[in-house]
């Protein structure tokens, strides 16, 4: 796979096409469709009807991707997408990384180009559909005009078209030029998904062989003619600034070039990165800590459990909890903790920033191609077009790489820098300054009637409200949708519901989202407490889900395959426990996991198996999926085992692997994936996986020990007797 | 001045000798496969490989590599055991994002060099160094249990 800039992408276009006007030009905003008229009657151009398609007269088929490449394998599902109705097959094609437009490459969610919230294929199923069937009908169309005969006695397979009766054949190549003549079709016919030959098919990804044997290129990767190297340490304490630096002994490390101050951060320039790292162990840095030098983690939760005691904003009302639960003999009362989370991508963040005299080129891997480019400008005062970015693959997106921090400080420490420079962050530096999930706290109350089946449920979350800071346009009223998400879709059939966020912000920390987003703390906190009703009414966890699924029968089909599946009810020995959590939320997919695990007498947790069966509608790649699946449980494990930044004096105490623990090879249970194949309209796929996990494992650790967690990690302490 | 055989050549590198391999492969060379993850030798992202045994690049000085063979994700598929791990990764799809995959390859190919049927508790023992995020850890070990069947299929063994 190679990666094009715009202006390569531009250069290579203008060579093919002798002179052409280009739809991507500067701003790159016209619609590439005009780009097809402008060429009437030039010979050997590339065809590119719209902005993912780009048709050269001779050589691959060139596919231009909107989102990026974490790893959730968009590069190949959205290539299917494409490919399915463009007619090619995958060896004819080649991948290139859309350059920062949100005009031509908005994710329809969000109106910018953003990859987050399992949203890629959703977003994009029926565009790139469209986008591959009108450049499929103008191939056609050319040929049919070279032939002169009826379009609908030719038929095109295999980027190639064929007039049926006279079995006459033309490339797509040879019709590219033909092709971008043509006037752009405002509808076109999609196939028939009976029709499909490769969406629903485990096509190989298209980017493995490249991160088999190393060629795949990072920005991490990136290499420039005197290009120098960074690494960077920003104030331990979020707000604190620089105070003073002694220089010497770091000027004295052989290849440190430079010593960089920002108001908030220094960065030592090198040769290389063991120099800059030398330097920077070297350098007295005296900081001003700020006002949040004396919090610690404790300070965090004691104000967010005193916004627990207000009422918040309504998100969903249906009848009235509070006289239903006041009706009730039983009433169940629970507070639920989540901590804050770093990301910990195994690529580290970094940047490469070329600031010249009127112009900037940044190199980076992003989810948020166009607030990299954004920022950038903003740094430099360049105006946008002079900004020019590259996306790479990311080694790991959740969610971390939707924030453009590091490109933004990257951009400040090359502006002082007379040549390109390589920002890279040290594993300490990016578990220490990550933008951290939240911590949040819970209130959970339900009522319940003499057959313990709840009669109200009430369901208070207390913590910031990310999307205000970071979608504001999409934070009406007061309500972030992200925070709730996963608490409002509550499938269970109980007539009287609220929930509510109580909207408190934790400065002592930059916070955004993580992997499995809203869904994650909620689906925690809801599917925990739905088992401490069960529990309390002394029913079996799946028989009373069942019971209030009647309405859900999607949500009844993944539960009741799940637990097949994962032989719910079997007999484990002693120590082990089986728990269950369902999951439904905006993204569309139902899944069920059922969880084994043994809690040993040290209190550590072991997990033996996971059973995941998943409803995610229309599948494009079943490989795909189940990847997603395998690796959003084992990143939720990570999460719900042992993940917990905390704060000491206004610092992070956790720096690296050894103190930040996450799943390794010998912890990783097996995963199995069952899939429901229907043809609902497709769901998110990549953090569903992560979402559903807390909640099964902490069920099944009440069900080994007896113990009911409510705060995450879970850390079931020394285990004196097991049930 | 430094002399290390890297994938069978030859380079004279003009290094501090407490400078760690990695650094020499990526800044210094331009040999970018082996990745950058921790520094302290946790995450096994920048696992390479001196006279067959899987080491930590990270923090592993230079000096300590010279006069030994070292070889890395760019060739490792010229070894047996290189070449059959690399075709059952690609066979199982494992990568996700891809960054520790390079080290995840150097490990198993160690592992598959010495050992060619391997157990589960061989490949938790060789493979525990190595960190995935993406959490690809059910196929890294269904890939090497693959590998292994192929190369004694191949009747070649593992060993290279």
């Amino acid at each position: 796979m190679t990666a094009i800039s715009r202006r390569e992408f531009v250069t290579v276009l203008a060579a093919a096409g002798g002179g052409l006007l280009l739809g991507y030009r500067a701003e790159g905003t016209q619609r590439a469709a005009s780009t097809a008229a402008a060429t009437h009657g030039t010979t050997s151009v590339s065809f590119a009807p719209n902005a993912f398609i780009r048709i050269p007269p001779v050589g691959s088929v060139t596919l231009i991707m909107p989102q990026a490449e974490m790893g959730q394998g968009v590069y190949t599902s959205l290539s299917m997408l494409l490919a399915e109705e463009l007619e090619v097959t995958p060896d004819q094609i080649r991948i290139e990384h859309a350059p920062p437009d949100n005009k031509l490459y908005a994710n329809q969610f969000f109106g910018e180009q953003l990859t987050g919230a399992s949203s890629s294929v959703r977003a994009f199923y029926d565009p790139l559909r469209r986008a591959g069937a009108t450049a499929r009908t103008m191939l056609v169309g050319a040929a049919a005009v070279s032939w002169n005969v009826d379009p609908a006695s030719c038929r095109a397979r295999k980027g190639v078209v064929t007039h049926t009766p006279t079995r006459r054949t033309l490339t797509y190549g040879a019709l590219a030029s033909k092709a971008a003549a043509l006037p752009v079709p405002d509808k076109v016919t999609l196939k028939d998904p009976k029709d499909f030959t490769l969406i629903g098919t485990p096509l190989k990804r298209l980017d493995t062989r490249s991160k088999v044997n190393g060629t795949a290129q990072y920005a991490i990767d990136v290499r420039l003619p005197g290009m120098l190297i960074a690494t960077v340490a920003a104030s331990p304490v979020l707000g604190g600034t620089v105070a003073g630096i002694d220089e010497q002994k770091t000027n004295a490390v052989p290849g440190v070039r430079q010593i960089v101050r920002l108001d908030d951060a220094v960065a030592v320039v090198a040769d290389h990165m063991w120099a800059a790292k030398q330097g920077l162990a070297a350098l007295d840095i005296r900081w001003n800590d700020g006002p949040n030098a004396e919090l610690s983690t404790t300070d965090v939760v004691q104000g967010l459990a005193k916004a627990s005691a207000t009422a918040g904003v309504a998100a969903r009302k249906d009848g009235e909890p509070e006289s239903a639960d006041a009706g009730a003999p039983t009433k169940v009362e629970a507070i639920y903790e989540a901590p804050f989370l770093a990301h910990a991508a195994m690529e580290p963040m970094n940047c490469t920033v070329h600031v010249r005299k009127d112009s900037c080129e940044v190199w980076t891997g992003s989810q948020v191609l166009s607030r990299a480019r954004t920022t950038a400008a903003e740094v430099t005062g360049f105006p946008l077009e002079k900004v020019i970015v590259h996306n790479h693959v990311l080694g790991g997106g959740f969610g971390r790489r939707l924030e453009v921090d590091y490109v933004t400080q990257a951009v400040r420490i090359a502006k002082q820098v007379d040549a390109p420079v390589k920002v890279v962050w040290t594993r300490e530096e990016d578990i220490q300054h990550d933008v951290y999930r939240p911590y949040y706290y819970d209130r959970m109350t339900a009522g319940l009637d003499p057959r313990g089946t709840p009669v109200a449920w009430t369901h208070r979350i207390v913590g910031p409200a990310i999307i205000a800071r970071y979608l504001p346009r999409a934070f009406k009223d007061g309500k972030d949708v992200d925070a709730v998400d996963g608490a409002v879709q509550l499938l269970y059939d109980i007539p009287a519901i609220r929930v509510e966020h109580v909207r408190q912000e934790e400065p002592v920390l930059n916070t955004g989202f993580w992997r499995g987003v809203g869904v994650t703390h909620n689906n925690f906190v809801v599917e925990s407490f739905i088992d401490e009703l069960a529990a309390a009414s002394k029913q079996d966890p799946v028989a009373y889900r069942r019971a209030l699924l009647s309405k859900s029968p999607r949500a009844l089909a993944v539960l009741d395959l799940a637990t097949k599946e994962g032989q719910w009810g079997a007999p484990l020995p002693r120590g082990r426990g089986r728990g269950v959590a369902v999951l439904y939320s905006g993204w569309g997919s139902y899944l069920a996991q059922v969880a084994d695990v043994e809690v040993m007498a040290s209190g550590e947790v072991r997990v033996h198996r996971i059973v995941c069966a998943v409803d995610c509608g229309q599948v494009v790649n079943p490989d795909i999926v189940r990847a997603q699946i395998e690796g959003g449980v084992v990143y939720g494990i990570s999460g719900a085992l042992w993940g917990e930044v905390t704060l000491k004096n206004g610092r992070v105490e956790q720096s690296n692997f050894h103190n930040y623990r996450v799943v390794r090879m010998n912890e990783a249970p097996p995963i199995e994936v069952y899939l429901v194949r229907n043809g609902e309209a497709p769901g998110g796929i990549g953090e569903p996986g992560t979402a559903v996990t807390a909640a099964a494992l902490n069920n099944a650790i009440y069900a080994a020990t007896g113990k009911r967690l409510r705060k995450l990690p879970l850390q079931p302490g020394l285990v004196s007797s097991t049930r | 001045m430094v002399t290390l055989n890297i994938n069978g050549k030859s380079h004279q590198i003009d290094v501090p000798p407490d400078m760690p391999v990695l650094w020499v492969l990526r800044d210094v060379l331009g040999m970018t496969g082996t990745k950058f993850g921790c520094g302290m030798a946790l995450c096994g992202a920048c696992t390479v490989q001196l006279d067959g045994q899987a080491i930590r690049s990270c923090v592993t000085p230079v000096s300590a590599a010279a006069g030994k063979a070292m070889t890395t994700i760019e060739a490792i598929g010229v070894t047996t055991a290189g070449k059959k791990v690399q075709e059952a990764w690609i066979a199982l799809d494992v990568p996700q994002c891809g960054y520790c995959q390079s080290g995840q390859i150097m490990s198993a190919s160690a592992l598959l060099a010495r050992n060619s049927r391997p157990t589960d508790g061989d490949i938790d023992a060789a493979m525990a160094g190595n960190i995935c995020r993406c959490g690809t850890y059910g196929r890294v070990r269904a890939a090497i249990k693959r590998a292994a069947q192929r190369a004694s299929i191949s009747g070649k063994g593992a060993r290279s």
